[in-house]
């Protein structure tokens, strides 16, 4: 429940006390039971990942045998090093293409005044709104008729020209920075570009860690672009289209899958231990603040 | 009164501003607006790629609505899994974000452990979940028999609970939606806890008068991302109908179970090159979630309180 006790002057009589025992016991039961209910799956995953491929198939749930050669297997049934690599620069590349676009137009948008700045931000919240499969069937032909089709770039080269969520991201946390500083720097004649890159991004620091790593996990996460634009071109496959593929045309054995989705969803858990702050706060700059 | 030179700055200032913006004015011209418009026409034609778009006027909505065998089961797929996932999927992450937003020990990690589903690919929670469901030999019906349920679902398999378990498989990742509204639980006042301690309020009560109140910005914005994600639906449902059928163009399989509208349109566009059918299905999908945010924003009006302003 939501809310810090109450200040208690009086001391708690035994009856209370055992009841505020009690109280937390079933607090922390119920936290459990749902942390239980969270990992489960993942327990599974792994538990799967080291069984034997004859006993995946079995209803047993712990691994008798334990067979950690699939994790050394499963990179020579699935080319894993190449899906990752071209995940890799997919995820890179975008997230590259993502900060290098939304700071200018974010700051564009929050410091910089200028008649009808409201208004287009408007546009770029309501693009958001936009289904995807709205474009996807023009921008698709275009795409083909470039002949980019079978390689990566439809995928990476939008992002060099704003994402619409990067940009709202921003644009919230430069709002919050003190104008003073740029007036500051205006006073000493530093121009607006000067403005943005010596004094807006060095104090954005955390905002902008927190979009590129957004931008990294959509990308890595991306299955439908690669599904279009990939589908065709085997060696280009990232790690979730390829994964999927495997799957449905070589009917991988599961273990092996579980072992390939393991390692699949690794390397974001780790970066997430990592960058920790800066997610959580990348996700509340969007929630509620308006 | 005009300084002399001050167009000239003027023009320079809104210059400089088209610089900075230039990036997202090109991408918003190129990827937004151009092909919008382009999608739009396409859906007045008949149009598979090799040969030139021929115009049929409104024949790909009539078609769309009488004579496509898919069409409606997509949308009762659809709206099924928004009308009941939305609303599930926010009153679990109230619930959980409620668990973790007393300060306890060990509270980080709890945390960590609800938020990271929620970062795993979504094909590999997908494969994940096949397996876990797996009517033979996945350990979720393993554990179902040993509890004493004589007949554990098909999940998966079966028509009637491929679409529960996708929900199930929607409700595991709701770190992301926990995490916005656990910052918003956090961000109540205090007093206004005192203040319903002081007037008697049992915990009911207070989350009625304080709690929800407070939190209806944050539930009204996960209701519209909610919708609007769930009218986008594709993923999960592409990996699961594909692995289940074990072929391509099983989609949507157990028996059309699991087409969602967006795995109807990809397979108009890009397995039948369809192109202008799809484009039609995309701008009735346009069309519908625009319709849908707009009713939710007009409604949000009545029970959407805004801490700064107030009701209505």
């Amino acid at each position: 429940m939501a809310t810090p006790a109450p200040i208690d002057v009086r001391p708690l009589s035994p009856d209370a006390r055992r009841k505020r025992f009690l109280q937390a016991i079933g607090d922390h039961a119920l936290l459990l039971a749902v942390a239980a209910m969270f990992l489960l799956p993942v327990v599974f995953i792994v538990l799967t990942s080291l069984m034997s491929d004859r006993q995946s198939l079995t209803p047993g749930i712990w691994p008798k045998p334990f067979v950690p050669q699939n994790y050394v297997q499963v990179f020579q049934d699935i080319p894993l090093l190449r899906l990752t690599w071209n995940t890799l620069q997919y995820a890179g590349l975008a997230a590259l293409g993502t900060v290098l676009s939304a700071i200018p137009v974010a700051y564009a948008l929050s410091r910089m005044r200028w008649r009808g700045r409201q208004v287009v931000f408007l546009v770029v919240l309501a693009t958001l709104m936009l289904p995807f499969q709205v474009t996807v069937v023009p921008l698709y032909i275009v795409f083909v008729r470039l002949h980019w089709v079978g390689t990566l770039k439809p995928l990476i080269v939008p992002n060099f020209f704003g994402d619409a969520f990067s940009i709202f991201l921003l644009r919230q946390f430069f709002l919050s920075i003190p104008e003073e500083m740029s007036d500051a720097a205006r006073v000493d004649g530093a121009s607006e570009w000067q403005i943005m890159t010596r004094v807006v991004v060095p104090l954005a620091k955390p905002a902008i860690a927190a979009v590129a790593l957004f931008s990294f996990l959509y990308a890595w996460n991306d299955f439908f672009g690669p599904l279009l634009y990939l589908i065709d071109k085997a060696n280009l496959w990232t790690l979730g289209l390829g994964l999927s593929e495997f799957q449905n045309l070589h009917h991988v054995n599961w273990s092996l899958m579980m072992a390939a989705s393991v390692l699949f969803m690794a390397p974001v858990i780790v970066l997430f231990f990592l960058a920790q702050r800066v997610f959580i706060e990348g996700v509340t700059l969007t929630g509620t603040k308006g | 009164m005009r300084r002399p030179g001050h167009r000239g700055r003027t023009l320079k200032r809104y210059g400089l501003v088209a610089l900075f913006m230039s990036p997202w004015i090109i991408g918003f011209t190129v990827f937004v607006a151009y092909p919008m418009l382009s999608s739009l026409y396409f859906s007045f034609t008949h149009y598979d790629l090799l040969s030139s778009p021929i115009w049929i006027g409104l024949q790909n909505y009539v078609f769309m609505f009488t004579k496509d065998p898919f069409f409606w089961q997509s949308v009762r797929n659809t709206l099924w899994i928004i009308v009941l996932g939305v609303p599930l999927r926010i009153i679990f992450a109230i619930f959980t974000a409620s668990l973790l937003c007393r300060p306890r020990k060990g509270i980080k990690t709890y945390r960590t452990i609800y938020f990271l589903p929620t970062l795993a690919p979504a094909v590999a929670a997908a494969l994940a979940f096949l397996y876990l469901f797996n009517p033979s030999f996945g350990p979720i019906n393993t554990i179902l028999t040993h509890v004493g349920v004589k007949d554990p679902p098909l999940w998966f398999y079966s028509p009637q609970w491929s679409k529960p378990a996708i929900l199930i498989l929607g409700l595991w990742g709701v770190g992301d939606a926990m995490i916005i509204f656990l910052a918003g639980l956090l961000d109540v006042p205090r007093q206004l806890y005192e203040a319903a301690d002081i007037e008697g309020a049992n915990s009911v009560q207070r989350w009625r008068h304080v709690t929800l109140p407070m939190l209806s910005p944050v539930i009204f914005f996960t209701l519209v991302i909610g919708v609007i994600n769930g009218f986008q639906f594709f993923t999960e449902a592409y990996v699961t109908s594909t692995t289940i059928s074990q072929n391509p163009t099983g989609l949507g399989d157990p028996q059309g179970s699991l087409m969602f509208y967006s795995v109807r349109l990809y397979a108009s566009g890009f397995q039948d090159f369809a192109m202008g059918y799809a484009s039609a299905l995309a701008w009735m999908l346009f069309i519908v979630t625009m319709i849908c945010t707009v009713v939710i924003i007009k409604t949000s009006r009545r029970w959407v309180y805004y801490a700064g302003g107030g009701f209505r």
